[in-house]
């Protein structure tokens, strides 16, 4: 797993309170992992601080699992 | 009842006649406070008034964007601890009638009475969400609700803060943070004392109580919205107006 996608998950953890095993790449925040939209919007700043990268609304919206928030980063950062 | 012990509270416009009551108020409840505005002599002095202990000062000019943004965090810098209260007390007027109002009287309220409010409480409310509780507390007036001839910005301002602290309200209600509003009707400060004692009297004639308004009849509506008594009131205005506007 890469480096990003162990951060990743590490705040997932952190934020959402859940357990590491649940945090599996297609787990949705919102329909697996108990999040409401509050905790996505703070799950998308805490991602924003974590690898200083800008996250705009339209990019987040479709923000919906791990693998999505992972993929995203990773794209932003090999940009 | 009422009691703030281990509470951190910043209330902005702290040297003015209701923002010092008010922090007055919670200090001797038992919060810390952290008083901010602009003047720091003043600011200094209320510091000392309040025992000098669990009492610290910030200064900020709410009309620079930055200023408002970074307020919070330097609260929590200088007082050990985060921000359990916020109170946005800061405001100012540039009174004129709408066919005479500049494009600056406009924008200069607006900017400091609502833009700065909503600055303060994004900052603030990062934190509360996270600790899952929080109460801030948003001075507006009355004439938010009643309008006033001569107040076209202000009143437009204090209007739009009411709606502000509705939608902060509903965003946050299930992290246990609650956004409330205190609405003052007219108020003895050292802004009014100046007023001729014919249109003072005429003013309080309109007052059901019989009397203009003290800076401590707001805080103790303020005071309330803070308490953990309060946890179930949300979204609301608290008119303190001596009954001259029943709404």
């Amino acid at each position: 797993m890469s480096e990003i996608a162990d951060k990743v998950k590490k705040i997932v953890v952190e934020h959402l309170g859940v357990e590491e095993s649940k945090v599996t790449p297609e787990a949705s925040f919102i329909d697996d992992l108990g999040a409401d939209s509050l905790d996505t919007v703070e799950l998308v700043m805490a991602f924003e601080e974590a690898f200083n990268v800008e996250i705009p609304e339209d990019a987040a919206e479709k923000i919906a699992t791990v693998k999505d928030a992972i993929d995203y980063i990773e794209k932003q950062k090999a940009a | 009842m009422f009691r703030l012990d281990g509470k951190t509270a910043l209330v902005t416009g702290a040297s003015g006649g209701i923002g010092r009551a008010i922090a007055a108020t919670l200090h001797a409840q038992g919060a810390t406070v952290i008083l901010s505005g602009t003047r720091e002599a003043v600011l200094q002095e209320q510091v000392k008034e309040l025992g000098g202990e669990r009492a610290f000062y910030v200064t900020a000019n709410l009309s620079e964007a930055a200023e408002a943004d970074a307020l919070v965090g330097k609260a929590e810098d200088v007082a050990g601890a985060p921000l359990d209260i916020l109170i946005n007390n800061a405001g100012l007027t540039r009174d004129t009638l709408a066919l005479r109002m500049k494009d600056q009287d406009w924008d200069q309220v607006l900017n400091v009475d609502l833009s700065s409010p909503f600055r303060l409480c994004r900052a603030a409310l990062k934190g509360m969400l996270r600790r899952r509780a929080g109460r801030i507390v948003n001075i507006a007036s009355v004439v938010g609700t009643t309008g006033n001839a001569g107040q076209a910005n202000y009143s437009a301002a204090k209007a739009g803060m009411v709606g502000m602290s509705k939608s902060l309200a509903q965003e946050a209600g299930s992290r246990g943070v609650t956004v409330n509003v205190v609405a003052p009707g007219f108020i003895v400060t050292p802004m009014t004392d100046v007023l001729p004692d014919a249109q003072k009297e005429k003013l309080t004639s309109a007052i059901p109580l019989g009397r203009l308004g003290k800076p401590e009849d707001v805080a103790s509506a303020v005071l309330y919205l803070c308490s953990e008594e309060a946890g179930w009131v949300t979204g609301s205005t608290l008119h303190v107006n001596g009954g001259m506007a029943m709404v």
